[in-house]
C-alpha cells in the first residue's frame, strides 16, 4: 500500500505543478482517448492487475482521476457486454440508469444482465481509500482534508514523510495538523526516533498504541524506555475510557429497560393489573413507526418524530379497549387477569402476523441517528442509543410531572394509596383506572417507537421485553416511578459490567438470580410503596 | 442447523399446483371410456395419469416460517415448471404441503403422515438440524426420500436423506482458508448464536485453525449469544479492541436469525470497517440483508455456494421465474433455494433414469446423477448422499447483493464426517454396494449402523 501512496503523492506533486499549463493546451480528444485506455485497463479479472491500473490512473494527469477512483470504490464503474465502461447511477432493481464515464452524459437504462461490475476486494478498497486520501490531502475542501489526515495514521512511509512535514507547516486547520503530526510521529516511532515517542504521549489512537508497543521491544534502550512510559500512561487513560464506555453501554441498555418498564410501573403499580399484553402494546408503537415511514416515504426522520404522538395514541387507544373490553370485568382476580391479558397478547401478535406480515418490517434509521459521536480516539458514543437514552429521560420527566403536578396525577396517587378512601372522597376511581391504563399503554407505545430504532420490528418484539419489564418493576418497587428508573438503569449497568467476562447468556442468568435473591430479602423492591393499601 | 433469516421479502403465494388439467382430462376420459364399457383401458389410463406426489415439509407458521415459507414456494414453483414441461414419466406432479409449525416433534408426525397416508414419492423439507434429526427415524422406517437443502454441521449420513446444502468442508473450512491465504488474517473472533450448529462449527474451526495453521489460543476469541440478541454494544466494542492489537483480525460469524440486524447496525454505528476487521458470515444471505441499509457494511463477507449475483444465464432465468412467481419485483433468491433447485432436478433426473418413482430404485439411480447448478457448473450426487458444490466468497455491496471476490477453482465434494474432529476422522459414508453404510469406520472396517432413533431422541430432549 505504501508503494501506491508514495507513487500517488509524487504524481500529485507533479500534477499540482503542471496542472495549470497542461489543462489548457492538451486537446480533449487526446485526453479522452488516454483516459479510456486507463479505465479499460481496470476491466480485467485479476485483482493485482486492477491494482496496477489504479496506480496508472493515479499517475495520469487527468483531473477526473479522483471521481473515477471514487466510482470504482462505490462499485459504480461497470462494463457492458461489448466492453464499454459506463457509470451506473443507481443499482437497484433490474434496470439501471447509466451514464458515459468520460462526459457524464446519460445513456438511458440498461439491464443488469448486460452489465458487469468492475469488482474490487478489500485489499483494493484499502488501496483506493489510501490513494483518494493522498489526493485529498491537497484538496481545498476542509472536510476532505480532515478525512484524508484521519486515514493516513499508520500509513506514512519515507517518501510521504517529508512532504508531510511541509504540509503540516502550511496547514490552517488545527484538526488536520494534529492528525498529520500524529501520523508523522507514528512513522518516526516506527523508524526508531525519540521525537515521535514524545509526540505520541497521550494519544489514544490504536495505531499509536501498536507503534509504541512495538517500540518497547525495539533495539534502542532509550527509545524503548520512553515508549514504555508513554505506553503506561496511555493504558491508564484507556482504562478510564473503557470504564466510561461500559457505563454508557449500561445506561443505554438501562434506558431501554426503563422505557419498557415504566408504562408497566403505572398500570401494574396503580391498578395492580398484571398486563401480559404490555409487550404487544410496545409492538404496536413500533409498527406505528413503520406505518408512518410507509406513509412518508423518503422522510424517515420526520416520520419518526410524528410516530411519537401517533404511537402514543395508538397504544393508548388499544389500552383503553383492553381495559374496557376485558380487564374491568376481572377486577380483583389477578390470576384471571393474567391469563386473559396473556390471551390478548397472543391475539395481537397473530393479528399483526395476519394483517401485516409474519416477517420483520424494516424501520429506517434517520441520518441524524446513525453513526457515533467521537469523544476521543478510544471513546465514541453511538448516536441512536444516545437519542434513546435522552428520550427515556424526557419520558420519565414528563411522567413525573403528570404524577406530581396534574389533577390526574393526584387522583392516581390517591387511588394507588388507598382505593376505598379515595372513592369515598369523591374520586371517580373507574375513570382514573381508564386514564391510568391509557397512560401506561401510551407510554408502552412510546417505548415501541424508541425500540424500532434499536431492534427488529416483528410480531415477537413485545415478547422479548415483557419479562425484563416485570423484572425491573418488581426490582424497583411496585408503583414507584423513581424505583423503576433506578432499577432499570442499575440492571442495565450490572448487565453490561458482567457481560465482558461472563458472556451475554450467563450475564442475564446472573442478573436474574441476583433479583430473585434480592426479592427474597426485600420482597417489595428497592423503593417500597408507602401507604396502607400497599401493606397487604 | 438453524438459520433464521429474519426477513424474507418473498410473499407466500398460495398456489395449488394440483389444479392441473390432468385430473379434469382424466375424469372426462374415464367417463367416456366407462360409457364404452371398456374398463381395462380405463384402468390403464388411471395408472399412468395418477400424479406423482411430492411432499413439502416446511414450517409455514411459528418462528421458522420466515425462512421456510420461501422454500415451500420454491418447490411449488419447480413443480409447476416441471408440469408445464410435460411432467415426469408422462405423469403430472402434485405438491402435498403440510405444516409442521416450527415444532420439532410435529415434524416427525407430519413426515409420517406424508409417507404413510399420502404415500408421497419424495419429500423436500426441513431447515433446522433438530427437525431433521426428528424426521430421520421416520423416513428410515418407512423408507422415504428426503432432500434437505440447508448448510449444516455434518456428522451424519442417512440412507434415506440427500443433503443438498453445504457440509462444513464446503463452507466454513474454505472460508477460513480464504481469510488466511488471501487476506492474511492472523487473529480470529468466532462469534455465534448459542446452539448446536454454531458450537459444532466453531469446534471444527478451532481445531482446524490450531492444527493446520498453528494459530495460538490468545488469537482466537469465542463468544456466544442467545437467539434474538439485540444489545450488541459490548460485544462489538470488544471485537474492535480485539482487532486493535496490531495483527490482521477477522470475525467469523455464525450468528443466526434476526439477531443479525442489530449486530450489523451496531457494527456500522461503531464504525467497524470491513477493510480493517472483516466479518465473514455463514448464515447471512440476500434475504437477511433485505432488512438492512448495507451502505456501511460494504466489504463484509459471506461464504455460500450460491449468490443471487452469480453472473450466469441459468441464474438470471431462475431469478426472473422467481420474481414472476412471487409477483414481487424486489424478491431475492438465496442459497437454500438453489439447493432445492439442484435437489429437485437431481431427483427428477434419477426418476427418469430409473423409469419409476420407486424409492429403492431412485436411491440407487441418483448416485452419480449430475445436474447443472445455478453458478454455471454442475452438481453431482456422491455416494455419501452429499453433493459437489463450488464455494463462493462474496463481499456485501450497497444494494444488498454480494460481489463474488473468490471461489474455489473446482467444486468441492461434501464430507459427511469432518476430518478435524477426533471421533469422526476415521468414518466415511458410502451408500453403494458393498459398503452401504453411513458411518463406515475405515480403521477397523466395521459399519456403525443407523443411530437415527437415538439421535432423534437426543436432539429432541435438548
Amino acid at each position: 500500500m505504501r508503494r501506491f501512496l508514495s507513487l500517488g503523492l509524487l504524481c500529485l506533486l507533479l500534477l499540482s505543478i503542471t496542472v495549470t499549463s497542461q489543462a489548457q493546451t492538451s486537446s480533449t480528444a487526446n485526453a479522452d482517448a488516454a483516459a479510456l485506455e486507463l479505465l479499460e485497463a481496470l476491466n480485467v479479472k485479476s485483482y493485482s492487475a486492477k491494482g496496477d491500473a489504479i496506480t496508472a490512473i493515479l499517475q495520469s494527469d487527468d483531473e477526473r482521476a479522483r471521481d473515477w477512483l471514487q466510482a470504482l470504490l462505490d462499485g459504480r464503474l461497470q462494463s457492458t457486454d461489448d466492453g464499454r465502461i459506463v457509470l451506473v447511477l443507481d443499482n437497484s432493481g433490474r434496470e439501471w440508469p447509466v451514464a458515459d464515464v468520460l462526459t457524464g452524459e446519460a445513456l438511458g437504462q440498461m439491464s443488469r444482465r448486460d452489465l458487469d461490475r468492475i469488482g474490487i476486494n478489500n485489499a483494493l478498497r484499502n488501496q483506493l481509500r489510501s490513494a483518494i486520501a493522498v489526493v485529498d490531502l491537497y484538496s481545498p475542501n476542509i472536510e476532505r482534508r480532515r478525512h484524508s489526515a484521519e486515514r493516513l495514521l499508520g500509513e506514512v512511509d519515507e517518501t510521504l514523510a517529508e512532504p508531510l512535514s511541509e504540509l503540516i507547516a502550511g496547514e490552517q486547520d488545527s484538526q488536520v495538523v494534529r492528525r498529520l503530526s500524529q501520523a508523522l510521529a507514528i512513522y518516526q516511532v516506527e523508524s526508531g526516533e525519540l521525537a515521535g515517542v514524545e509526540a505520541l504521549r497521550g494519544s489514544l489512537h490504536p495505531r499509536a498504541r501498536v507503534a509504541l508497543s512495538r517500540a518497547v521491544n525495539g533495539d534502542d534502550p532509550i527509545v524503548a524506555d520512553a515508549a514504555a512510559s508513554a505506553l503506561g500512561s496511555i493504558e491508564q487513560n484507556l482504562k478510564i475510557n473503557r470504564g466510561l464506555e461500559t457505563l454508557y453501554f449500561g445506561l443505554s441498555l438501562g434506558s431501554v429497560l426503563v422505557l419498557a418498564a415504566i408504562g408497566l410501573a403505572i398500570t401494574f403499580g396503580v391498578m395492580g393489573v398484571i398486563n401480559m399484553a404490555h409487550g404487544e402494546l410496545m409492538m404496536l408503537g413500533a409498527y406505528t413507526t413503520w406505518g408512518m415511514q410507509q406513509l412518508l416515504p423518503g422522510q424517515p426522520g420526520l416520520a419518526l418524530i410524528l410516530a411519537i404522538p401517533a404511537g402514543f395514541m395508538v397504544a393508548a387507544l388499544a389500552g383503553i379497549a383492553i381495559e374496557r373490553g376485558v380487564i374491568q370485568f376481572l377486577k380483583g382476580r389477578p390470576l384471571e387477569t393474567l391469563l386473559a391479558t396473556f390471551g390478548i397478547s397472543l391475539i395481537l401478535q397473530q393479528l399483526v402476523r395476519t394483517v401485516i406480515s409474519p416477517l420483520n418490517r424494516t424501520v429506517i434509521t434517520p441520518e441524524w441517528m446513525s453513526g457515533s459521536l467521537v469523544i476521543n480516539d478510544a471513546l465514541s458514543l453511538t448516536l441512536n442509543r444516545m437519542v434513546v437514552l435522552g428520550f427515556a429521560l424526557v419520558v420519565f420527566a414528563a411522567l413525573m410531572l403528570i404524577m406530581r403536578r396534574t389533577r390526574l396525577g393526584l387522583d392516581v396517587r390517591a387511588v394507588t394509596q388507598n382505593r376505598a378512601m379515595a372513592r369515598s372522597m369523591g374520586i371517580r376511581a373507574t375513570r382514573v383506572d381508564i386514564m391510568t391504563f391509557a397512560l401506561g399503554s401510551g407510554v408502552a407505545g412510546l417505548a415501541g417507537v424508541a425500540l424500532s430504532q434499536l431492534t427488529n420490528v416483528g410480531p415477537n418484539l413485545g415478547q422479548n421485553y415483557i419479562i425484563d419489564s416485570f423484572m425491573v418493576v418488581v426490582f424497583g418497587g411496585v408503583g414507584n416511578l423513581w424505583g423503576t428508573l433506578v432499577a432499570g438503569l442499575s440492571l442495565g449497568i450490572i448487565n453490561q459490567v458482567l457481560e465482558p467476562w461472563a458472556g451475554a447468556v450467563l450475564a442475564k442468568i446472573i442478573v436474574l438470580v441476583f433479583i430473585i435473591l434480592f426479592i427474597q430479602k426485600r420482597p417489595r423492591g428497592l423503593f417500597p410503596q408507602k401507604g396502607r393499601a400497599a401493606e397487604g | 442447523m438453524i438459520t433464521l433469516p429474519y426477513n424474507t421479502s418473498a410473499r407466500s403465494t398460495h398456489l395449488s399446483a394440483t389444479r392441473s388439467p390432468g385430473r379434469f382430462a382424466l375424469a372426462l376420459l374415464a367417463a367416456a371410456v366407462m360409457g364404452a364399457s371398456a374398463q381395462a383401458i380405463a384402468q390403464d389410463a388411471d395408472q399412468s395419469e395418477d400424479p406423482i406426489k411430492v411432499g413439502i415439509l416446511h414450517s409455514l407458521s411459528g418462528t421458522m416460517a420466515i425462512s421456510e415459507t420461501v422454500l415451500k414456494d420454491t418447490v411449488e414453483m419447480l413443480i409447476e415448471q416441471q408440469n408445464e414441461a410435460g411432467g415426469l414419466l408422462g405423469r403430472q406432479l402434485e405438491a402435498v404441503v403440510v405444516d409442521p409449525a416450527s415444532n420439532w416433534p410435529l415434524f416427525a408426525e407430519r413426515a409420517r403422515e406424508l409417507l404413510a397416508q399420502e404415500e408421497v414419492d419424495v419429500i423436500f423439507g426441513n431447515w433446522t438440524s433438530v427437525s431433521r434429526k426428528a424426521v430421520l427415524p421416520v423416513v428410515e422406517e418407512l423408507n422415504g426420500l428426503l432432500f434437505y437443502p440447508v448448510q449444516y454441521e455434518g456428522e451424519e449420513s442417512s440412507e434415506n436423506v440427500f443433503y443438498t446444502g453445504a457440509a462444513p468442508n464446503q463452507q466454513a473450512i474454505p472460508a477460513v482458508e480464504y481469510l488466511i491465504n488471501e487476506v492474511g488474517i492472523e487473529r480470529f473472533a468466532l462469534i455465534g448464536t448459542d446452539y448446536v450448529y454454531p458450537r459444532t462449527t466453531n469446534r471444527i474451526l478451532e481445531a482446524f485453525l490450531k492444527d493446520e495453521y498453528g494459530i495460538a489460543d490468545e488469537d482466537i476469541m469465542v463468544n456466544y449469544t442467545p437467539f434474538g440478541h439485540s444489545d450488541w454494544q459490548n460485544i462489538v466494542s470488544e471485537l474492535s479492541r480485539f482487532g486493535e492489537e496490531g495483527k490482521r483480525t477477522a470475525v467469523i460469524s455464525t450468528i443466526n436469525g434476526d439477531a443479525n440486524v442489530p449486530f450489523y447496525t451496531e457494527l456500522a454505528n461503531q464504525g467497524i470497517d470491513a477493510a480493517d476487521i472483516p466479518v465473514i458470515a455463514f448464515s447471512v444471505g440476500e434475504q437477511e440483508l433485505t432488512g438492512i441499509d448495507t451502505g456501511p457494511l460494504v466489504g463484509h463477507l459471506a461464504a455460500w455456494n450460491y449468490f443471487m449475483s452469480v453472473d450466469n444465464d441459468d441464474n438470471y432465468d431462475f431469478i426472473d421465474a422467481w420474481i414472476d412467481y412471487t409477483g414481487d419485483e424486489e424478491a431475492v433468491t438465496n442459497d437454500p433455494m438453489e439447493a432445492h433447485y439442484i435437489g429437485f432436478n437431481m431427483w427428477a433426473e434419477a426418476v427418469r433414469k430409473a423409469g419409476t418413482t420407486d424409492v429403492d430404485s431412485v436411491k440407487d439411480a441418483i448416485i452419480g446423477v449430475t445436474v447443472p447448478n445455478l453458478s454455471g457448473g454442475y452438481a453431482a450426487m456422491m455416494p455419501n448422499h452429499h453433493i459437489t458444490k463450488p464455494v463462493l466468497i462474496g463481499e456485501i455491496q450497497d444494494n444488498g447483493q454480494f460481489d463474488i471476490v473468490w471461489q474455489t477453482p473446482s467444486t468441492v465434494t461434501g464430507d459427511a464426517w469432518s476430518d478435524y474432529l477426533p471421533g469422526s476422522r476415521d468414518l466415511i459414508a458410502d451408500w453403494r454396494k458393498p459398503i452401504e453404510c453411513g458411518n463406515f469406520n475405515v480403521v477397523n472396517g466395521s459399519c456403525g449402523g443407523s443411530t437415527a432413533v437415538e439421535e432423534a431422541e437426543a436432539a429432541l430432549a435438548e
